[in-house]
């Protein structure tokens, strides 16, 4: 192993302590849609601690916080082949810096999505931007560039022609990229020193918009990559199959993995699967097709499953049995994934309505909404009491 | 001045522009799959002399560069940028190397976009001159400017007047269509299909099999003769060449009408395209099929994938060469097994320009 990947993986284990009150990654640094920072339960379009600024481009992609600053990608320009990748000072929102690249693969997406559709991931150090384009840029947490490639210069029919919105996952020291569609479809390890390609797995020929998860148990880590054929767990260092899930599973919402060591996968509506503590085989130990989400993916807190479906019914579940223990009507379309921080739930609907359910009720409901009246369609992050969530044209912050 | 003083500065100087050039070189260098992410790495590291004067010869060294090596040299020049100090930014040798269309259109029109970060005065003066840019990017502002100052003019002889300017200089299918639009409201008559140059005029042979998608990759034979048979062994009995054409205004050619909503099969449509040059080309397809194109015989794209959207104009935009004389045009056209109703389109356009989008025309002399 190289000194550079050795001082690294130290520097990212040091960092993973401190990182409770981060927001690092899509769905959050767990990767489950969930925080143990507090939330702001009650929140303000213009409390003290919210503010909102205007976007330079389009984006489904959610915000993700490291220390003080928010991270967002965005893409403009006619054919949205200007991809954005900006900070923002968190307390006011005001803009750090802005970087600016151009696509070097396809950029055609369904007029519902868009080019920055992907989630950056954070290991604290650095930040993996991904776009539709299959462009991978690694920057300091200062915007300066580490590396970056174009996954699609390489490999031209990596693309989907309703666009692709996988989001990068950091384990080991490697940049975990999905890039799988009809056509040529792969996944990458790319070394985090240098964006070199670690290995490359061919995968499944099927549009898959779904992105590789983390399963950790002690020191140890895998990740979890989904399709349509099920999940397949991969050793992130070198790629290597592991174990693999093959009962099929959905190519929109992602898998969940829980701090049970169980792993959520939106299979024959959600299956859970047990994974042991070494984390080398899996046992299924429940199925239920009532709990089969929509748009977003499952979100898990406190041994509990939060899962959407297409009908707007937000469904409460154990995470170890599956026995649904509430289930409530939310006013949708909802393409979001809920997230939940100390005490509260929080999901968006597609017309920027903010719902908020409170978990500590006996039989929750709504207690609290707020529009934005914006169009809502990517997931928010919970970090520094705050709500952060983003439209096509606008960030914000909102707070208590 | 002291020597001392004096060699050092030339020293520092010399130094300095040997950093620029190493860097240069290196992110000229980069390749696909990573190759010279590592040499890029440690040239960005070692060089902490970039200031303004470094634009410039980034901006050349983006003339050589690759599209990636091409966002290296953005994000070096973004943070020399930063780096220095505002007030030596070098406007004018920006300007004159935008001016200069010998440039690469691409680091032309980051040139141009670093006029509009840093002065958009004299960046918004520029754009009218781009209306005849060989560059479509750049080009397009000065259309943006048209269509906009056409929607504002409440004068209806000038409007009319600036929607034909657009439509005339645009290459562009968003604008093109927004001047059509608007000269269609207006009572004006507009052919489309001659304005961009759609092919419309082919033969068609099939249907082959397609069944469970393998017809994708399996050489039928118009693939490989060179001179064409009458007629082959199809999916549904003999398959036989016939005339096959479009009186669509956007050029689309729907195979259904040739062999009715079938499923699991495909077709080959072939063209003989006239050129009074050897010389480069752009083929513009759009199709939501599976399909392979060929010119003379060299395969020059495939895309496996189906009904992932709509047919779209311009949806792939492939380098090619045409020799002087005719050139024979090869597509492969494929449908799939899927049965739901956004699944029956079985269709392609196409279209042959150069690089700015300015549709070839046929030589009248074959």
């Amino acid at each position: 192993m190289k000194i550079s990947k050795i001082i690294f993986l130290l520097l990212s284990f040091s960092f993973i302590q401190s990182v409770h009150a981060e927001w690092l990654a899509f769905r959050g640094s767990q990767g489950n849609g969930s925080s143990k920072s507090s939330d702001p339960g009650k929140i303000e379009l213009h409390g003290k601690n919210s503010w909102v600024t205007e976007l330079p481009g389009r984006g489904l992609s959610s915000p993700v916080v490291v220390n003080d600053t928010v991270f967002l990608t965005a893409s403009s320009g006619p054919n949205q082949e200007t991809l954005h990748i900006i900070a923002f000072e968190q307390t006011n929102g005001q803009k750090k810096w802005e970087r600016k690249f151009k696509a070097t693969g396809r950029t055609v997406c369904h007029q519902k999505t868009c080019v920055a559709a992907s989630t950056i991931a954070s290991d604290g150090q650095v930040l993996i931007a991904q776009f539709s384009s299959n462009d991978i840029f690694c920057l300091t947490l200062s915007g300066r560039i580490k590396w970056l490639r174009g996954l699609a210069f390489d490999n031209p029919n990596i693309a989907n022609g309703l666009g692709m919105s996988s989001s990068p996952r950091i384990a080991s020291g490697t940049a975990i990229i999905q890039v799988e569609n009809d056509a040529d479809s792969f996944s990458f390890g790319l070394d985090m020193a240098d964006g070199t390609t670690v290995w490359k797995k061919e995968r499944t020929r099927a549009a898959n918009w779904t992105s590789p998860i983390s399963i950790r148990k002690n020191d140890r880590e895998i990740i979890g990559l989904q399709s349509k054929d099920g999940l397949t767990a991969i050793d992130p260092v070198n790629g290597k199959n592991l174990w693999a899930y093959e009962e099929g599973a959905s190519t929109i919402p992602s898998s969940t993995w829980t701090e049970e060591n169980i792993v959520l996968v939106p299979s024959n509506g959600m299956t859970a699967l047990k994974i042991d503590k070494k984390l080398m085989s899996f046992k299924k130990i429940w199925r239920d097709n009532k709990l089969k989400p929509g748009t977003g993916s499952p979100t898990t807190s406190k041994g509990k499953l939060y899962v959407v479906n297409n009908a707007n019914v937000l469904s409460c579940a154990s995470v170890k049995t599956g026995e649904i223990l509430w289930r409530m009507r939310l006013q949708g379309p909802v393409s979001s994934s809920p997230v939940i921080g100390s005490h509260h739930l929080y999901i968006f609907n597609e017309t920027g309505l903010c719902q908020v359910v409170d978990l500590r009720d006996e039989s929750p409901s709504v207690v609290h909404s707020i529009d934005l009246e914006d169009t809502i369609l990517g997931t928010p992050a919970v970090s520094k009491d705050a709500i952060f969530i983003r439209s096509d044209k606008r960030l914000w912050k909102l707070g208590a | 001045m002291k020597l001392v003083p004096v060699l050092f500065l030339v020293f520092f100087c010399l130094v300095r522009a040997n950093g620029n050039e190493l860097l240069t070189s290196t992110l000229i260098k980069i390749g696909a799959h990573g190759n010279g992410n590592q040499e890029a790495i440690r040239a960005i590291s070692k060089d902490n002399q970039l200031d303004h004067s470094s634009i410039l010869p980034l901006l050349i060294a983006m003339n050589s560069a690759n599209s990636v090596g091409d966002n290296w040299i953005r994000a070096v020049i973004s943070e020399t940028i930063i780096s220095s100090d505002p007030a030596n930014f070098p406007i004018q040798k920006i300007h004159n190397f935008l001016e200069n269309q010998s440039n690469a259109g691409s680091s032309r029109l980051t040139a141009f976009e670093l006029l509009q970060d840093n002065n958009p005065k004299l960046a918004n003066s520029i754009i009218p001159s781009l209306i005849h840019d060989p560059e479509p990017s750049l080009r397009r502002y000065a259309i943006a400017k048209i269509l906009d100052d056409a929607s504002l003019e409440k004068d209806a002889e000038i409007a009319l007047g600036l929607y034909q300017k657009a439509l005339n200089f645009a290459r562009e299918v968003d604008q093109i269509q927004e001047a059509t639009k608007q000269l269609r409201n207006r009572g004006e008559t507009i052919d489309l299909v001659e304005l961009m140059g759609f092919i419309t005029s082919w033969e068609i042979v099939g249907p082959f099999d397609n069944s469970e998608r393998m017809g994708f990759g399996k050489v039928y034979s118009p693939e490989t003769e060179s001179v064409s048979r009458e007629s082959y062994k199809g999916k549904n009995g003999q398959a036989k060449w016939t005339a096959f054409s479009t009186s669509h205004n956007l050029g689309m050619l729907d195979i259904n009408e040739e062999y009715g909503q079938i499923k699991e099969a495909l077709a080959y449509a072939k063209t003989t395209f006239v050129s009074d040059s050897a010389q480069k080309v752009q083929i513009r397809l759009g199709s939501k099929n599976a399909w392979k194109v060929w010119v003379n015989g060299d395969l020059l794209y495939s895309r496996d994938e189906y009904h992932r959207g709509k047919t779209r104009i311009d949806q792939f935009v492939i380098d090619g060469e045409l020799k002087k004389g005719a050139n024979k045009i090869l597509l492969k056209v494929c449908q799939n097994e899927q049965t739901q109703s956004w699944t029956k389109q079985w269709e392609f356009c196409l279209r042959i320009t150069d690089k700015s989008g300015k549709p070839i025309r046929q030589s009248s002399v074959n």
